[in-house]
């Protein structure tokens, strides 16, 4: 019986068929499944503070509102995430309570600090744009839910990134010391946005099975080649280096040949040794703890109006 | 602390003409505030005009396991489609 369960299931994911939320699936497929839609959501939802940062300093009201809309978007699309975790029967409190506590992880990208406005540019250039890059063949994936949620996220995203590329146009038209700044901040993005492709090919030991359930569609390192041969023509449009000398077209190829990033520094920042790792755990945990009275009276009020017959 | 907000399941009307359609699910205390956060979730670009929210709970659904037995009483009514009758190409209108 279970063979055959198995068989149906090997059988729509062959066929490039959706599976849905009740229908029989592999205990690693769910558990692969829920740990991997967790910690895209918790990425959505911690990626909220580099940007946040800005909120308030924003240079003007034009700025504010663009910033606040996207960082709104970046709370949506973890929900959407969490929605999609919960058809598989995760309990969302309980993944709140594993972020904080630090037992599921988000990406390594969003421990990084945003020194200067020209962060918020280059978050939606180069961090969205890698996003992207991961997420559009996401809208493939074999789980249905997690396929829809990506659809709809990725109908934003390209919002941001079109947002942060406008910003640094802006930017680089001004004066010396803007440009200036423009370039220091993808000095200190680029590598990091190469990072967020995950590991090597070679390393990455989840790959092969999330390919074979088409979870995956496609594996880190052609991804990060993806995302190399787009960002280069639009760095030169921009007017800024890309810091790696290695980076040159290959003729043969027909694809950028590229330098690697530090993997060990990688490594670091993924065990909890990156510059803001405790910053953005400790402002989430405190955020969460805050509501709780929110969350309390909001309840309480429910348990009224029931009572009272008026609900 | 753990809430125990219940999971309601959220349906949009992308215009007018168009069936509600199932987007996603969210937490809340109440109806209302459900709608109110449907709202700030699922339409941040106009893409609703009107929203219904449901208690995950009180929705029945057909169990995936059985779904061919459950759909077979159709499966051999070929009778039910416009393709099954045979009529001359000189018949207009038909």
């Amino acid at each position: 019986m279970a063979d055959e369960l198995e068989l149906a299931f090997e059988r729509t994911v062959q066929a490039e068929a959706r599976i849905e939320p009740r229908d029989w699936m592999p205990d690693g497929y769910r558990k692969t499944l829920i740990r991997q839609i967790a910690q895209h959501a918790h990425s959505e939802i911690i990626g909220m503070q580099p940007e946040g940062n800005w909120i308030s300093r924003a240079p003007s009201l034009r700025r504010k509102a663009i910033l606040l809309a996207k960082v709104q978007d970046e709370a949506g699309h973890g929900l959407y995430l969490y929605s999609a975790t919960e058809t598989l029967g995760a309990d969302r409190a309980d993944l709140t309570d594993k972020l904080i506590e630090g037992r599921q992880k988000y990406s390594s990208i969003f421990n990084y600090p945003t020194l200067t406005f020209a962060d918020v540019g280059v978050i939606g250039w180069l961090v969205d744009g890698a996003a992207i890059c991961n997420q559009v063949p996401l809208c493939r994936t074999s789980y249905g839910p997690y396929a829809r949620a990506m659809i709809r996220v990725c109908k934003e995203e390209s919002f941001h990134q079109r947002q942060g590329y406008e910003l640094l146009m802006t930017m680089m038209r001004g004066t010396q010391a803007q440009r200036d700044m423009v370039q220091d901040s993808v000095n200190r993005w680029w590598w990091p946005s190469l990072m967020m492709f995950g590991p090597p090919d070679s390393e990455s030991s989840n790959t092969e099975q999330s390919m074979a359930w088409r979870i995956k569609r496609n594996t880190n390192d052609e991804l990060r080649q993806k995302f190399v041969d787009m960002t280069v023509p639009q760095a030169e449009k921009l007017g800024v280096t890309l810091p790696d000398p290695l980076l040159k077209w290959n003729e043969e190829r027909g694809h950028h040949d590229f330098g690697q990033p530090d993997w060990d520094e990688f490594w670091q920042v993924v065990k909890g040794n990156g510059v803001c790792n405790e910053q953005r755990l400790a402002h989430r945990r405190k955020a969460h703890e805050d509501g709780a009275w929110v969350r309390e009276a909001a309840e309480a009020y429910a348990a009224k109006q029931v009572k009272e017959g008026v609900a | 602390m753990s809430t125990s907000w219940p999971l309601w399941e959220v349906f949009v009307r992308g215009k007018r003409g168009l069936n509600h359609v199932h987007v996603g699910s969210l937490h809340a205390p109440d109806a209302e505030m459900a709608l109110r956060n449907a709202r700030d979730v699922y339409t941040r670009r106009n893409e609703g005009v009107s929203i219904w929210v449901v208690k995950a709970d009180d929705i029945t659904a057909s169990s995936p396991d059985e779904k061919d037995p459950f759909f077979s009483p159709s499966g051999d009514k070929v009778y039910r489609h416009p393709t099954f009758y045979s009529i001359p190409e000189d018949v207009p209108h038909l």
